[in-house]
This record gives C-alpha cells, structure tokens and sequence, in this order.
C-alpha cells in the first residue's frame, strides 16, 4: 500500500533558486523551478508529477530524468530518494507506428 | 480527536471537486484516498467533455456543466485545464451507421441540444484528415475536451488553498455509526470524526457502503487509452464512431490520446489489477486507421488501462441515503464521468450542504435499482 501522505496548504512563500532554470526533463522542456513550485503546490508523488508537468511523459518516457526528478523530491521533501517511487512503465517499451502496432496481435496470434 | 463537516472518501475528480465546492461554503472538509491524487480513472480517461449521446436523464448535468462551469474553470481553478470546445463529430460509413446517428441527434435536439446529422462533405470542411470512407456524423459545436489529469490535480490544488485537508495512502474500510447516527470513516490503521460522509470511491464505493447495508449494484470494466507523439495540431474535435469503437482527440501538447476496449475484457482476466492486455492497443490502432489512414506511421508512446465503475442503466448514483442522514453517495459514472464532474461536485456538495442542487436527481437514487420480476 502506499506511504501515508497528509497534505494541506503550504502557506509558506515559494523561494525560487539558483539553478531554477535548468531543464530535467528533456522530452517536455520542464525545468528544475517548475518541479520545486509544483511541488510546492500539493503534487507529492512522481506521478502526480507527471501528471501535473509532463515530466517522464516525452518520448524516453521518463528514462533520462525519473532519477533527477526523484533527487529533487528528496531534497523538497526531505526524504531519502530511495523511498519514492519510480515511473509506472508503460507499454509500448519503444515508440512503436500505429500501422505497426495495428498488426501486432495479428501477426503474433494468428 | 478533531471532528470535520463533512469526510470525502476517494480523490478523483469528483471527490476533490466535491471537496473545493463544499469549502466554498467555508465547510471544514478531509478527503481520504486510498493510493494518490487522481490515480483513478479521473487522470486515466480520454477528457471528452461531451453533451451528445449521454442518455436523457443524464444530458442536463451535462449542458449544465458545459454551460454553466467548464469554460471559466480555468480560471476559477487557476490552472491551465485545457478546455477546448470545437465541438464532437461522431463518425459513421454505413447505413446501420446512419441509423445510429439519425437516434442520437433525435434524442438530443428534442432535450434543446445543438446537434445535428451531417454528410460527408460538410464533416471534411470541419475535419479534412477524416477517410473518404466516412459518410455521416453526428455534429454537436458545443461538445469539447479538457485535461483530466490537471483538471483533477486543479481541483484539488484549489481546494488545499480553501482549507481542505487531504490525507492519501489511507484506505478507507467502513462508516461509523454512533446511536443511529454517522460519526465518521474507518480506514485499515486509523479512524477519522465527522457529521457527513460522501462515498466518492468510484467502484470500491460498494464495498463500503456496504459496511452499512447499503447496496449498489456496480461492476468493473477494464478499458484502455493509448498516446502518440506529438504532431502540429490537425484538428481540435472530439471524435467517437457509430460503432463506439474508438473515441479521442488531439491534446493541446500536440499528442493524440484515443481510448477504446475489444469487448472481450471481461472474459479475458480477474479484472482486478489495472492492466494493459497484449490485444487491446493493436485493436484500437486498427480502430483508428479505419477513419484516420493518415495517421498510419504516427509513434504510439505510451497505453495505460483503467476501470469503469458501471451500473445496471448506466446512469449514475448522486444521492442522499434515505435509511441513514448525512451519508451521500456519488459512484458509478458508468464510463462517463469526467465530463459532468464539474457540475456534480456542485450538485453532491449542494445536498451535503442541506441546500437545493440546481437540477432534479430524481434518476439518480442509489434505490432504483429492483429485480425484473
Ligand atoms: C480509460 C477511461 C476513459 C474514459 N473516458 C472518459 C471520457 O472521455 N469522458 C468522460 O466523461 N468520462 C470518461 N471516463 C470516465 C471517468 O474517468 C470517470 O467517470 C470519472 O473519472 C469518475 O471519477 P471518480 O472520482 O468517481 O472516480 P475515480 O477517479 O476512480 O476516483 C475514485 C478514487 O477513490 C479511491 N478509493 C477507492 N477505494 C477507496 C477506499 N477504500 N478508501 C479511500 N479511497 C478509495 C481510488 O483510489 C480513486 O482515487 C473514462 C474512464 C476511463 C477509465
């Protein structure tokens, strides 16, 4: 089951830094401000996230930045990056052609 | 141990837009999830927000919201849901088709909806990338598409700045009752204190009213959502079939995101875990390419599954219990939900409230459901 997570308004101000404006996911240009504020804003799992901001959801589906993104939670949230959660993979692994994929049952089952 | 107006169980979009619409009554409200956010089907659907061919009883909860909520809900909620409305074009080739179109436009011009059954020249003006093959639609300008992974997350970001409390990763089991009367939820490690409950926990809902004798005949449906790489932006209608056998739209990011199902899913698996089977993204793709060839060499990126919650008339339950005051339920949106969530977080906040809601949901009890003989 998943961590218990009490969440209500953070009425403290958010603090912009430095390196706000370096990109983490690459597919969907999100920068490292975008997460900390989104954050900031109640969305506490990755894939909250994701769903919020699109990050991991670009062609790589998250294989560039799911670790960067889960080190700038830990540091947000203060917990070690390796209690949260990965990605949800999804098929298709690899961008597959639709007319491929239409004949893909077909061609497998007969 | 603090004592809230009104719990929530479940944080899909109907229960976080119940949540903000009942803060702004400046009641103190706790929403219970069992996992994340939107985890449910609010952030997995297809995001039609569609008035044609919902059954009568249904389509004033959807004119009501695409009137009256979705086009400033960007702005009340202060997030960029992607609302888009450039109308619904529901597509057929064949006379059986025709058939089809000719009932549902019927139905809805009669209940004062804009709709109507145009030929094959007309839809290309509309939407030019649509086959040759393609004969008749079913046209409603009104019709539209939002994002229902941020309009879930926008209502409930709206509602944490009104004061709501969320607590996710907490499973709720059952409702307590003190003399007669309800005095809150029990979760698997915990209990919380409160005057009023909504079950808005999609499916599951059964299960916990059911801790009350209350039963809601519900099943569970395994449907499936496949998303493609971005392209420059074709076209922004909402497309579905006659024959219902794919449905979608163009997101603003450029991506298309289609949905649909095979119609062997119930016999294929236990239908307990969210899964994507080996058939059903090869089956829709075929779907697509029947009425978009020029889509053919466009990359699917990503397929996800989700359930529906399903009742016996496919219509849902928004109602107050009879048996037991302040206990209301909002489930079984049967597959079609996301679109009126708008105007039922209003209406299920209204009668938690004790207040009139707006429409009639007369159609809507959780007791109309009896045997046939
Ligand atoms: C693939 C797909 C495509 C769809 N397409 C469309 C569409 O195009 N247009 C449209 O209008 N509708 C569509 N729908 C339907 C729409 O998504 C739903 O009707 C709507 O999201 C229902 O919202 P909900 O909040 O009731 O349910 P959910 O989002 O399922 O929320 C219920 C929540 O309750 C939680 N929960 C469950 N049990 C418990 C418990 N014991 N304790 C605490 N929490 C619990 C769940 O984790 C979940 O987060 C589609 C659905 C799917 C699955």
């Amino acid at each position: 089951m998943d961590k218990k997570i009490e969440r209500s308004f953070n009425k403290e101000a958010f603090l912009s830094k430095s390196d706000d404006e370096m990109i983490i996911c690459r597919c969907e240009e999100v920068t490292k401000g975008e997460i900390r504020k989104a954050i900031h804003e109640g969305m506490l799992t990755i894939d909250e996230l994701k769903k919020y901001l699109r990050t991991g959801m670009g062609l790589c589906q998250g294989r560039t930045c799911t670790k960067l993104i889960k080190n700038i939670m830990a540091e947000e949230l203060n917990k070690p990056p390796n209690k949260l959660k990965n990605l949800t993979p999804r098929a298709p692994l690899r961008p597959i052609q639709m007319q491929i994929y239409a004949n893909d049952d077909l061609n497998n089952f007969g | 141990m603090k004592k809230y107006d009104v719990i929530i169980v479940g944080a899909g979009v109907i229960g976080s837009a119940a949540a903000y619409n009942l803060a702004k009554k400046n009641l103190d409200v706790l929403v219970l999830e069992k996992e994340e956010i939107g985890i449910g089907g609010s952030s997995r659907n297809g995001g039609g927000v569609r008035q044609s061919a919902r059954k009568a009883e249904e389509l004033p909860l959807a004119i009501y919201a695409v009137n009256n909520i979705w086009p400033n809900l960007e702005k009340e909620l202060g997030v960029n849901i992607e609302y888009h409305q450039e109308g619904n074009l529901r597509l057929g080739k064949t006379e059986a088709h025709r058939q089809i179109l000719a009932d549902i436009v019927a139905q809805g011009q009669a209940q004062g909806l804009e709709l109507e059954l145009i030929k094959r020249d007309e839809i290309k003006k509309i939407c030019p990338y649509i086959s040759d093959e393609v004969q008749y639609a079913s046209y409603c300008p009104t019709d539209g598409h939002a994002n229902p992974m941020k309009t879930t997350l926008a209502y409930y970001k709206k509602a944490l700045e009104l004061g709501v409390k969320f607590i996710t990763g907490e499973e709720v089991t059952s409702v307590l009752i003190k003399e007669g009367k309800i005095a809150g939820v029990k979760t698997k490690t915990d209990s919380y204190s409160s005057q009023k409950v909504i079950l808005a926990a999609g499916y599951e809902s059964k299960f916990i009213a059911d801790s009350l004798g209350i039963e809601i005949p519900m099943r569970k449906l395994l449907v499936e959502v496949l998303v493609t790489e971005p392209r420059e932006l074709m076209f922004d209608q909402m497309i579905g079939t006659a024959g219902s056998d794919f449905y979608g739209h163009q997101s603003e990011h450029g991506s298309f995101v289609f949905g649909g199902m095979t119609g062997n899913e119930p016999y294929q698996f236990d239908q307990k875990r969210r899964v994507t089977l080996k058939r059903t993204a090869p089956s829709i793709s075929r779907a697509i390419l029947n009425y978009f060839p020029l889509l053919k060499d466009l990359n699917v990126i990503r397929t996800w599954s989700g359930f529906l919650d399903q009742t016996p008339d496919h219509l849902p339950i928004i109602s107050r219990v009879e048996e037991i005051d302040n206990f209301y339920l909002a489930c079984g949106f049967s597959g079609h939900g996301f679109g009126i969530a708008p105007a039922v977080g209003e209406l299920i906040a209204d009668l938690a409230a004790e207040e009139d809601p707006a429409l009639n949901l007369s159609s809507f009890k959780y007791d109309r459901f009896h045997p046939k003989s």
